[in-house]
């Protein structure tokens, strides 16, 4: 293999596996240490830079950083990254005087339709360089779906108030109960560019006999979500039925169990493991006493003279074709009906653009999407701009921050009369951590904890008020010994090989066995090579130039505890233990010397 | 010197031995000696050789003197029987022991101050006498603990750090334990694993006196230009006679080389060893043969390793003594004192 060229940006990045799986590329790493340290604050900081709603997510987040964590391939739970964001959410002190100040306006006009995650980032990017921003959504506060869809007892008002809060007043214009009906009509008010961010507000229906008799007791899930959120609906009958797998069917079960519903189950087509829902949504939605049954079909709603009684449903089972393609078919056992008095429908959501004509300028694909470039965010027409679910459909809330980033900076490149193809490269930072002989600047004895348990409010109080938070957080203690859990994977191993002397000393002390001195070969040569075996191939070879003996130092980035030991038994300093902070561009933040292109 | 203790996690794919121990399960405590220190190398190697050979820890004596090398059994197998005697005492020590209780593995661990100046006596006698033990110098030609002044095993001619040229003659271990008649006599180099491992485990299968001397070049102290124990050195006057395949188990043995090329050893403990000749015309039975070797080629400044010189066939101190067979410690009363018709029986025959 070639010598791996660690000036290449990605190297480092993929080896943080956590901030490589964000969308955002939150740098998860440092943020965790200065929870550790007690800067509740700073880390605060570097969650609001990246993604924007740092208290928001660190409730709701989806968290593909967590199944990335080095953590889990190393013991059995990977780092609780997810709560300790909302930790420095809790724990922060004001830090109104840390955001960007309104500053005077340039001139250019954006307007926003839909005021939630993703136009919410666009805006926050925007406003500071001096963009009129204006947002405008139907419903009469900003957050979108966040506000509507996700219950309280998940995510309180007054996180929601506070981080949009910190948006609109760096000096965004929100028109509340404004809901655009054509976008000719906006792109008549000659705005310099619109961001479409109006999310997939359309819950999938389920069109099987009986629908449309026993319609007063199904309800299609994320409106009445939203129902529920504004006041609007405050019960349901004691029997309910959730059709779907995912988290929305979460969220309605759990909220369900809120309004009266005392038989409460969720029903899904697949099997419980293949559920879309997360495994720890799932966790709650069984605490509270939810049965979920999987594998029924519902074929028909079941009423009597249009008022629901039940719902029939199809016993199936998974069948795999020759190239593992799942089909759900017919078990051959006889229909079963479930008695309910109501039906929340829970099976999927989609995009729906009445309200852009058809001559706009946007063209769309068969599915009935926007055309959107997905790099740089731009439709056909050069001036709108798509992002968050209305860009490339149902998504979690971080995808909607990380594609308004990249959307925030091909408008404010069109609008200085830039190339919005060329996207500069993120800003990267690497230093020593070397404090003495054997001191560094992090914490690098590996701590053996377990996962902490995020403590929950108690059942019977929790299912009293649907107001109530049910997680209540880290205490300081907890998320103390959660953030040591930490390997510090941003803290690299670099190695030098005109310093090393070929001593075998890192071999002897690696924990892991991730190096291993060896003849060079072909990747898959190497990998067989190694100390230890190399069962991700997806991880990547650290491989050095050739040695004094012709040999190669060759690094498994596997499993990797960054303890930092190779370095601190190296007599020359060949290896070295560095920081690696990459800084994704936003827009205005860069100073472009180097740039990729977009295709 | 770490300041943290060796994490307890390891690498998820670990093989594990036929105890179900992997490799980490025979570690102790992280090394207190100096980053890069060779001895660190020839601890990884008895780790690996212990646990490629199965062994339980708690069959296993180490027995060391004083000295860095005489610390190391602190880093390795950290669940055996361990005495660190005083300087140059080790042999006596493990030679005490053994007589009291043969059912143990003996690794006697020791440096080139240790036993060729201070102990050298000890070593002598232990090695004449043929106790069954792996006897292991770690030998960097000097004495790291005082700041690096020459050892005994230094050549004459090399420098030391500071330039100044040693001119005593060396004492070569090898040499000395091959005229003593130890019955395994091996030469290594802790950067060279692929050969010491299976140096250390055939050792350690060996019934009698072994001994290897493994060259463990002092990184504080003895890795300079101008030194013959510094790693550069060794790499470029390593003359290696022949490489070893330590195979456990009595399954026959295929090993896919060209005739010719390959002896088989069967050890005392029905262990085999596959040795891959490099230097065609080197003979391991041969003990005058290996001498003569041995200084012909000191003579040209290189390094002979590899296995130098095996008897298979040989005895151990118990077996020239005809000693009780159980450990000392077993014997009841009845026994040691079998009562006065025994005595009178005994006194009879002396008569």
């Amino acid at each position: 293999m070639k010598p791996t060229d660690i000036a290449a940006p990605d190297y480092f990045h993929k080896v943080v596996d956590c901030q490589w799986a964000c969308p955002a590329h939150t740098p998860v790493p440092e943020y965790i240490r200065l929870i550790a340290q007690g800067r509740y604050s700073d880390a605060y900081m570097i969650n609001w830079k990246s993604n924007v709603f740092p208290g928001i997510l660190g409730r709701t987040c989806d968290r593909p950083c967590e199944p990335a964590c080095r953590r889990g391939r190393v013991e059995e739970t990977p780092v609780a990254i997810c709560r300790l964001k909302r930790v420095a959410a809790d724990f922060k002190d004001d830090i109104k005087h840390r955001l960007p100040k309104p500053s005077a306006k340039n001139g250019k006009r954006v307007a926003f339709v839909g005021g939630g995650p993703a136009s919410l980032t666009v805006a926050r990017d925007l406003a500071p360089l001096g963009y009129h921003c204006t947002v405008f959504d139907g419903d009469p506060e900003a957050g979108g779906m966040m506000r509507t869809q996700i219950p309280k007892f998940r995510l309180p008002n007054s996180v929601i108030d506070e981080e949009t809060g910190y948006i609109l007043n760096l000096g965004v214009e929100f028109k509340g109960g404004h809901r655009i009906e054509s976008m000719k009509a906006l792109l008549a008010e000659k705005y310099d560019a619109i961001f479409v961010g109006s999310g997939a507000p359309r819950g999938r229906e389920l069109d099987i006999p009986g629908r449309k008799e026993a319609a007063a007791h199904v309800h299609i899930g994320i409106d009445w979500l939203s129902s529920v959120s504004f006041g609007h609906t405050d019960k349901i009958g004691k029997r309910v039925i959730v059709l779907g797998g995912g988290n929305t069917a979460m969220d309605c079960c759990r909220t369900a169990r809120r309004l009266g519903g005392e038989d409460v189950k969720v029903i899904v087509r697949s099997g419980f493991e293949e559920m879309k829902a997360s495994p720890w949504e799932k966790e709650d939605a069984i605490h509270e006493d939810i049965p979920i049954l999987n594998f029924l079909v519902p074929v028909a709603f079941i009423h009597d003279n249009g008022k629901l009684t039940g719902i029939t449903f199809q016993k199936v089972k998974a069948e795999y074709d020759a190239k593992g393609r799942r089909n759900l078919v017919p078990s051959g056992e006889p229909d079963q009906t479930l008695e309910c008095d109501d039906v929340l429908v829970a099976v999927g959501q989609e995009n729906a653009f009445p309200w852009i004509e058809q001559d706009c300028g946007i063209e769309f694909d068969k599915w009935h999407m926007p055309k959107v470039d997905p790099k740089t965010f731009v439709s056909t027409n050069p001036k709108v701009f798509f992002g968050g679910d209305a860009a490339f459909g149902p998504k979690n809330i971080i995808w909607a921050v990380a594609q308004g980033h990249d959307a925030a900076l091909s408008i404010h490149k069109m609008l200085s009369g830039e190339d919005i193809t060329e996207r500069p490269l993120p800003e990267v930072h690497v230093s020593s951590q070397k404090m003495g002989i054997h001191e560094w600047s992090y914490d690098n004895d590996i701590s053996n904890d377990k996962r902490f348990k995020v403590p929950h409010r108690d059942k019977v109080i929790a299912l009293k008020d649907i107001r109530t938070e049910v997680e209540l957080g880290y205490d300081v203690k907890l998320a103390l010994g959660e953030a040591h859990r930490c390997l510090n994977c941003d803290v690299q191993t670099v190695f030098s090989t005109s310093l090393c002397i070929e001593c075998d000393a890192c071999v002897d002390i690696c924990p892991m066995d991730c190096i291993t001195f060896t003849e060079n070969g072909e990747e898959t040569d190497l990998r067989h090579l190694l100390k230890a075996p190399s069962p991700h191939p997806d991880q990547d070879l650290y491989v050095s130039s050739d040695l004094k003996t012709g040999r190669v130092m060759v690094k498994d980035e596997d499993v990797c505890l960054h303890c930092g030991l190779c370095a601190e038994r190296c007599p020359t300093g060949a290896w070295d233990m560095q920081k690696y902070l990459i800084e994704m561009t936003h827009a205005g933040s860069a100073c472009p010397t180097k740039s990729r292109s977009a295709a | 010197m770490t300041y943290i203790a060796k994490p307890k996690f390891h690498h998820p794919g670990l093989k594990k031995n036929e105890l179900g121990y992997t490799h980490r399960d025979y570690e102790g405590k992280i090394s207190t000696l100096c980053a890069g220190c060779g001895h660190d190398s020839i601890t990884a190697s008895i780790i690996e050789a212990c646990y490629e050979l199965s062994i339980e820890p708690h069959r296993v004596a180490k027995i060391s003197g004083i000295g860095c090398s005489s610390k190391t059994p602190d880093y390795f197998l950290g669940n055996s029987h361990g005495f660190n005697s005083v300087h140059g005492r080790m042999p006596s020590v493990l030679t005490g022991a053994n007589l009291a209780n043969r059912d143990l593995i003996y690794l006697g661990v020791s440096g080139d101050g240790d036993s060729a100046s201070i102990g050298f006596g000890q070593f002598a006698h232990s090695i004449r006498r043929g106790v069954n033990m792996t006897y292991i110098v770690e030998n960097n030609g000097v004495y790291g603990l005082t700041k690096g002044q020459f050892s005994a095993t230094a050549d004459r001619g090399s420098k030391s750090k500071k330039g100044v040229t040693n001119t005593d003659n060396a004492i070569d271990l090898v040499a000395i334990a091959l005229q003593l008649g130890a019955t395994f006599v091996a030469r290594s180099f802790s950067g060279d694993k692929a050969q010491l491992v299976p140096l250390i485990a055939a050792a350690i299968g060996h019934k009698g006196a072994s001994f290897i001397d493994v060259i463990s070049p002092c990184i504080a102290f003895n890795n300079h230009a101008g030194s013959t124990k510094s790693f550069d050195y060794v790499r470029e006057h390593n003359d290696a006679v022949n490489r070893l395949d330590v195979l456990v188990g009595r399954d026959p043995i295929a090993v896919d080389y060209a005739p010719g090329t390959v002896q088989v050893v069967e050890q005392h403990d029905g262990s085999k060893i596959a040795l891959r000749k490099i230097d065609a015309d080197y003979d391991p039975h041969d003990r005058l043969g290996a001498q003569t070797f041995l200084a012909r080629h000191a003579a040209k400044g290189q390094i002979v390793t590899g296995l130098l010189y095996v008897d298979p066939d040989a005895e151990d101190l118990h077996s020239h003594l005809n000693t009780v067979e159980a450990p000392l410690n077993t014997l009841e009363a009845d026994t040691l004192c079998p009562g006065s018709a025994a005595l009178d029986k005994f006194n009879a025959s002396l008569r």
